[in-house]
């Protein structure tokens, strides 16, 4: 034990370098090259803003995230707690002095950039729980105490985001909580009485939802109620899918998002555009992409000597799989329509920088696997 | 915490480890679940979703269809097409609508109420349609609009067409005139239902409604791809309209013309029609007004000035008025009374002025009275006296037999307009049902001199005098040029076959009498109507006599060149009763109120050698028939004689055009 703490310790460069995991950078790239050609679709086939600000972040976060990878995974687990409080901080900041837009007040103005705490807390709950749960004993995961503690740190955010209102977002940010608890070895029949409560208190949740949410939740069980209003979104995104048949319209021919039917067709449902242009072919070949993603970030925590790295990579691919299937689902129409970006491929710099600082973790586990942490 | 030990350390690893491949296998089942969405609208309804996706972009918008012609007999236009500038608008492609429109209301001049209506009009349709500003710009308003177009995006100057009657009001009642199609409209007929697009004009009235479906033509269309806000991106396809059918029909407009100058200030109607063909050269009801004024919406003075006019120019008095026809029925009677052998040529009755009968006393309108009068001098003087006793012995139900068979009572065409109304000829059985009592004889007496019950319209006592004319045979009246239309020479031998086989076998039924070959499908047309064709030249004789020997009601208006010469028969019916007292006071007719003067008609054929055309002429509340009606008759005549030669030279110079 202590010879290989030796050795971790006295890895080269070089040795690092070889240590990244290729596969997994090289589907990075290639998402990062199917996000910018589809935001380049978006623009009906011209460089405007929206394509050229999703490339220089792409290039930026990805260089960044190459850079963060050699930091010493003792470093991340270090910085664990005050990255969440670091979060908390700005989430706190922008509810009450945030930038507001289209009626929700998410953002914090960095003057360099716009800021969305909520995004970059997706990444920061994980590796806090990552780091309680690398400390705690396996017999005392289930203490009143380390079960209430974890509780009133998934909530506090959740609370904080659903107010800004951003259903969409608390929503992922509680998932990705929930399956780290869950991997971390939280008793199931915690996970039973409370889904029990929840199933229970949802007609008062719903009471308390704003008119628009309700309004969804009702539109995605029956999306021809008010084709023209709630249900738009839906049927349009329904019928780009759906038109798209085997193969697609072909790039930058789909007719449904450059004629302006698609909404948001930048951010959530840019798998709605490229579904339409490259039909199922394309769409299960991404699917396919997001799969191997998923899978070599789980692989290189199975292979994490840390527990902090191995539960932050699996929680992380969980929550990669977690944001590409609400995303996906709610674009096919088989989940209600909550804003929830698809990770790289959506247009969004926080999302692209949480999902970026997430990914340099993961190397960084992969470079120092080996690595124990006190 | 380096104490926890391996043992911990590996529990929690192997913990970690069980979760997560449950999760995985849980990961892998949602990923098939997604798949299987994209199986099920890509591959499985792609077909449902490609159709909605090709609705989504494409629109089409139909441009308004170009109306077929009316032509007269000469094939000049009556009702065309004229150029027209218009100013449209699609609301949806103009960035701020409201400021865009009030620019354009200063530099069109508009007034408030237009404005005002044109917002109406806006917020009443979909923000897709045009928005028709303007229908007809005049130039000035239209070189105005080009200058500024630069600083109106989304204003387009179209070059349209628009209805114009040339003629103005002398075909008003025969063609109807055309205005935008109503709600009504849309639900009545499913052509135009079809075809709408704003500000589409369809007939209203006359020839230009019931010719409807013809006329409309085919819309053009053009297909756009538009966007989610309705912009059009780019056009698609563009399929020319086909202008509606033209029209021709059988109608002189210099004949015309000249029944409307004689009509000119008063109320009435003229018709004349070829008494074999059935041609009619000329139907024209008095007074009559522009129908270009309902282009555009008629204004509202102008409405009211139509509307109020006490002589109502709105009635098409040819075909949907009815009066009294006066002396103008008695050939018929005559003729009823002869085929029905009720008298003799050689029947005389002693006209005293008044006859005393059932108790009432009947008058002549010759106060002195006519003396001795056999019939040709009773249809000569039209003698009333006389005419009661001959109806007297007639009796209504046989009258009333032959005038239906001349065209009394009866609908002149089949359903053209469909406010034709048929008249009525009385009859002991229709007062029985109509009206629920029982005949009385001296009512036998007034409708023998065109009184009482019996209403007709102008053009029903034309064609009366047409079939009278041609020697008495059915004909077929008709306004519209068909391809297959006989000529005058095929009627004429139609007839006088059918003529032979009557003569050799009188006994044959009427309705075999045809040969069967006529496109109509009526089978009893250029058929005789009489039992002895005696009888019918007797009558047109005394006719003759009427208006060319002294003591004829109409021989100051008699022509005796050959070529012009007519025959007629004058009409001056009641429209009141009129007591003894007034009879007594014989009040010149300016001193009776408008309301209460007499209706003028004059029947009339001609040239009487060889006739070939008839006439009727009806003056509201005009006076008497020889002074009124006849000398209009008599104007008329020359100018029909004149334009028969144009008419036949037309015919032989076009018979492959008419073929």
């Amino acid at each position: 034990m202590f010879q290989e703490t030796a050795l971790s310790g006295q890895i080269t460069f070089f040795q690092k370098l070889r240590s990244l995991d290729y596969i997994l950078l090289f589907c990075l790239l290639t998402l990062g090259l199917i996000s910018s050609l589809s935001m380049y679709s978006t623009e009906g086939g011209e460089i405007l803003y929206h394509t050229k600000s999703h490339v220089i972040r792409f290039i930026v976060f990805f260089s960044m995230m190459l850079i963060f990878s050699f930091v010493n995974i003792k470093l991340w687990h270090s910085i664990g707690y005050i990255f969440y409080f670091v979060v908390l901080c700005l989430l706190i900041w922008a509810s009450l002095y945030g930038v507001k837009a289209s009626g929700s007040q998410r953002w914090v103005d960095l003057y360099f950039i716009n800021l969305q705490p909520s995004e970059l807390m997706k990444v920061a709950i994980i590796m806090c729980f990552a780091k309680f749960y690398h400390r705690t004993q396996i017999h005392l995961v289930n203490s009143f105490k380390n079960i209430i503690i974890p509780m009133v740190v998934l909530i506090v955010p959740i609370l904080l985001v659903v107010s800004q209102p951003d259903l969409g977002t608390s929503i992922l940010i509680g998932l990705s909580g929930l399956v780290v608890l869950w991997l971390s070895g939280v008793n199931a029949k915690y996970f039973i009485y409370s889904s029990l409560v929840l199933l229970i208190s949802l007609p008062f949740v719903i009471s308390f939802l704003k008119p628009y949410q309700k309004l969804r939740i009702l539109t995605f069980f029956n999306p021809d109620r008010d084709p023209l209003g709630a249900g738009y979104q839906i049927i349009q995104s329904k019928i780009a899918v759906g038109s798209g048949g085997l193969s697609g319209k072909g790039f930058l021919k789909g007719t449904q998002s450059y004629l302006d039917f698609l909404p948001e067709k930048h951010t959530d449902f840019i798998f709605t555009l490229f579904s339409e242009e490259h039909g199922f072919i394309g769409s299960v070949l991404l699917l396919f992409l997001y799969a191997i993603i998923i899978y070599r970030t789980a692989k290189i925590g199975a292979s994490a000597r840390s527990f902090f790295g191995k539960l932050f990579c699996y929680g992380f691919a969980s929550s990669i799989f977690i944001y590409v299937t609400v995303n996906m689902s709610m674009v096919l129409g088989l989940l209600p329509i909550v804003g929830s970006p698809l990770p790289i491929m959506s247009y969004g710099g926080s999302s692209m920088l949480a999902t970026m600082i997430g990914f340099s973790v993961v190397m960084s586990t992969k470079i120092y696997q080996k690595q124990i942490i006190a | 915490m380096i104490s926890g030990g391996s043992d911990t350390s590996y529990r929690k690893q192997s913990v970690v480890g069980r979760r997560m491949f449950i999760l995985s296998a849980a990961k892998l089942v949602v990923f098939g679940g997604i798949i299987a969405q994209l199986f099920s609208l890509q591959i499985n309804q792609n077909k449902k979703y490609l159709t909605l996706s090709d609705k989504n972009r494409l629109r089409e918008w139909k441009l308004p269809p170009i109306r077929g012609d009316f032509q007269d007999f000469f094939g000049n236009i009556i009702a065309g097409n004229l150029k027209v500038y218009q100013l449209h608008i699609i609301p949806e492609q103009v960035e701020n609508f409201n400021n865009l429109i009030i620019r354009v209301k200063d530099i069109l001049e508009l007034d408030q109420k237009t404005f005002n209506k044109i917002i109406k009009k806006k917020n009443s349709q979909k923000p897709w349609e045009t928005l028709i500003i303007s229908e007809n710009l005049s130039w000035d308003q239209f070189v105005k609009i080009n200058f500024y177009l630069h600083e109106l995006s989304g204003v387009k100057p179209v070059l349209s067409v628009a209805r114009s009657y040339p003629y103005n009001e002398n075909y008003t009642h025969l063609l109807g005139y055309v205005a935008q199609a109503s709600q009504n409209d849309l639900t009545n007929n499913d052509e135009i239902k079809k075809k709408h697009v704003p500000g589409l004009r369809v007939g209203k009235i006359g020839l230009e409604r019931s010719l409807e479906n013809d006329l409309i033509g085919m819309n053009g269309v053009q297909r756009y791809e538009v966007n989610a806000y309705g912009k059009r991106i780019n056009q698609i396809d563009h399929i020319e309209g086909q202008k509606g059918k033209s029209v021709r029909l059988t109608v002189d407009t210099k004949i015309q013309q000249k029944c409307n100058e004689l009509l000119k200030n008063r109320a009435g109607s003229i018709s004349v029609m070829d008494i074999y063909t059935g041609d009619i050269l000329a139907m024209h009801s008095s007074p009559s007004f522009d129908p270009n004024l309902f282009l555009y919406g008629i204004s509202y003075e102008n409405w009211e000035a139509i509307r109020n006019n006490p002589k109502k120019p709105l009635i098409n008095r040819s075909i949907t008025g009815l009066y009294p026809p006066g002396s103008t029925i008695k050939p018929i009677v005559a003729l009823s009374a002869l085929e029905n052998n009720v008298i003799s040529t050689n029947f005389k009755v002693n006209c005293s002025g008044k006859i005393e009968m059932y108790g009432q006393t009947y008058n002549c309108w010759k106060k002195k009275g006519h003396g001795v009068v056999n019939l040709r001098d009773a249809l000569k003087v039209s003698c009333d006296t006389f005419f009661y006793e001959m109806s007297r012995r007639l009796g209504v139900d046989r009258l009333n037999e032959t005038a239906k068979k001349f065209g009394l009572g009866n609908k002149v065409f089949n359903n053209i307009f469909n406010e034709e109304k048929a008249g009525l000829v009385p009859s002991t059985e229709w007062k029985k049902n109509a009206l629920g009592r029982g005949w009385v004889l001296g009512e036998t007496l007034i409708t023998g001199i065109g009184q009482g019950y019996i209403q007709t319209t102008p053009l029903q006592l034309c064609l009366m005098t047409a079939q009278l004319a041609n020697g008495g045979f059915r004909i077929n009246p008709k306004v519209i040029v068909n391809k297959d239309d006989l000529t005058f020479e095929d009627i004429k031998s139609r007839m006088s076959k059918n003529l032979e086989k009557k003569i050799q076998g009188p006994d044959f039924d009427d309705a075999l009498v045809d040969l069967g070959a006529s496109s109509s499908k009526d089978d009893n047309l250029y058929s005789p109507l009489f039992r002895n064709q005696e009888n019918v030249k007797f009558v047109l004789e005394a006719m003759f006599a009427s208006t060319n020997e002294v003591r004829g009601t109409s021989y100051s208006s008699r022509i005796e060149d050959k070529k012009y010469q007519f025959a007629g028969k004058t009409g001056t019916s009641q429209v009141k009763r009129i007591t003894e007292a007034q009879r007594e006071l014989d009040l010149d007719i300016s001193q009776i109120p408008y309301e209460d003067r007499d209706h003028a008609l004059y029947i009339a054929f001609g040239p009487y050698k060889n006739p070939r055309y008839a006439m009727s002429v009806f003056i509201e509340h005009g006076g008497s028939g020889g002074s009124t009606a006849a000398p209009m008759a008599k104007k008329l005549f020359k100018v029909v004689i004149d334009r028969h030669e144009e008419r036949e030279k037309f015919k032989q110079k076009n018979i492959n055009f008419l073929a």
